[in-house]
């Protein structure tokens, strides 16, 4: 119910969806200036690049999602309806995620032009990253962003938060891609860095799930 | 709340000062030790930083682990006392951890020869110190009601240090292993044991010292409320 609220409202204006999209271009962007010499990219930077803007438009994206909730006092109004506090939780990560989701579908391929990186050689491993990835991202990110609606200079302290703890999540995506994108695959590499994500996952859904009703009750 | 001392409070000052001579004796006599300790038969004089450096990551441990298990009694048993004691240790995991930071590449660049190695270890450690800065961030910059987030951070950044662990892992580790500690001769144990007391007495004493003062403070803040009512 919640994503259907969310979704409807961006369907309406598209402010989050465009806004995300140009900002994780313009990161791919700045970043091919800075790993790119002679018209050669640096190994690997691709996949860094790639998760790079991931996580900086996934910031942008939770910021403004909340934003939007905070301006209009619709948080407390979605608190007091007659529904479980984690089904809420779940109702933000799920809208989240289809946005982060169509920001991957347009800069993975993007990446994979401008690089020449091989993305559709092994599709399903490669898509299962980006899930599990960004699922890990955003399950953490949705907690600390709904908790920081209420706080203080809120914008500047989310990232504060979330990069040090998704550091995880970072390194997995990125090592799990750069495996795959290598001139010569590493797919066993690659499950392995697949695997540590659904169990960061699995840990820090439980960990946001149960810590979400007595942290968001006043 | 009381305000004059009570009886408790003259035991715990009691306790307190005592600690409070015994870390000191034990800090006036650790260079003493450590300058009678042996050399280590290949790093030589570099070697003795090593008294200091892991006493003082030991300290920064339980600091994070008693901000943590303080962080979770703040949440779901809604304890007052516990925030208190959790603010005072992510002060202190912050110290002894950049304690610990200046100390490790003074002896990298002896040992390595160079300063910082992006090993799982050295990682590892530079993330748990980075999730305490941003605990402290958080508490100074976010105002009302940010003891509870605070205290979510603190269960989040101690679930995320195993994964930060096995995730740098996969790279090489050249950071000496912790099993180094359990075979030292005595000659260089006894010493080594002395610094981890004064450091964990240290520990001790400040944690003490910042819960009484954040106790004291939040009984000057009621004061200063029912006088004005």
């Amino acid at each position: 119910m919640v994503t259907r609220k969310d979704l409807l409202i961006e369907f309406r204006s598209r402010e989050v969806v465009y806004t995300t999209l140009f900002f994780a271009v313009a990161c791919v962007l700045v970043f091919a200036f800075g790993f790119v010499r002679e018209g050669i990219a640096v190994d690997d930077a691709a996949a860094g690049i790639l998760w790079i803007a991931i996580a900086f438009s996934g910031t942008l994206a939770l910021g403004r999602t909340f934003e939007r909730e905070r301006q209009n006092d619709t948080l407390r109004a979605l608190m007091l309806a007659p529904m479980d506090r984690p089904a809420l939780y779940v109702g933000k990560l799920v809208g989240v995620l289809l946005l982060l989701g169509a920001v991957e579908a347009v800069i993975t391929p993007l990446i994979g032009l401008m690089f020449h990186a091989p993305i559709f050689r092994f599709p399903w491993v490669m898509a299962s990253l980006l899930v599990t990835g960004t699922v890990g991202f955003a399950a953490v990110g949705t907690l600390f962003a709904a908790m920081l609606v209420r706080a203080r200079s809120r914008d500047v302290l989310l990232p504060i938060l979330l990069y040090p703890i998704t550091i995880p999540v970072i390194i997995a995506g990125v090592r799990g891609t750069a495996a795959l994108l290598q001139p010569e695959a590493d797919v066993p590499i690659a499950r392995m860095w697949l695997s540590m994500l659904v169990f960061f996952d699995l840990v820090f859904i439980t960990l946001a799930l149960w810590t979400f009703e007595p942290a968001m009750t006043e | 709340m009381g305000v004059g001392p009570t009886r408790s409070d003259k035991k715990m000052t009691k306790l307190f000062t005592a600690l409070l001579i015994v870390t000191a004796a034990l800090f006036a006599y650790a260079p003493f030790a450590i300058q009678n300790a042996p050399y280590e038969s290949t790093m030589g004089l570099v070697q003795k930083i090593f008294y200091f450096h892991v006493p003082s990551w030991i300290a920064m441990f339980l600091a994070a682990v008693v901000c943590g298990i303080s962080g979770a009694l703040v949440i779901f048993a809604g304890r007052k006392d516990a925030d208190r004691v959790a603010l005072a240790a992510a002060e202190l995991a912050v110290v002894f951890g950049l304690m610990g930071l200046i100390t490790g590449p003074l002896w990298g660049r002896k040992a390595w020869g160079v300063w910082w190695q992006w090993d799982a270890r050295l990682t590892s450690a530079l993330v748990m110190w980075l999730v305490f800065v941003a605990y402290l961030l958080l508490r100074k910059y976010a105002g009302a009601g940010s003891e509870k987030l605070s205290a979510v951070l603190a269960l989040f950044g101690m679930a995320n240090v195993p994964f930060v662990y096995w995730s740098v892992n996969v790279w090489r580790t050249v950071h000496p292993k912790t099993s180094v500690v359990m075979t030292l001769q005595p000659s260089m144990g006894i010493p080594f044991l002395l610094c981890s007391l004064a450091f964990v007495g240290l520990f001790a004493v400040l944690l003490a010292a910042r819960v009484r003062l954040e106790k004291v403070r939040a009984s000057v803040d009621e004061l200063y409320l029912s006088l004005e009512d």
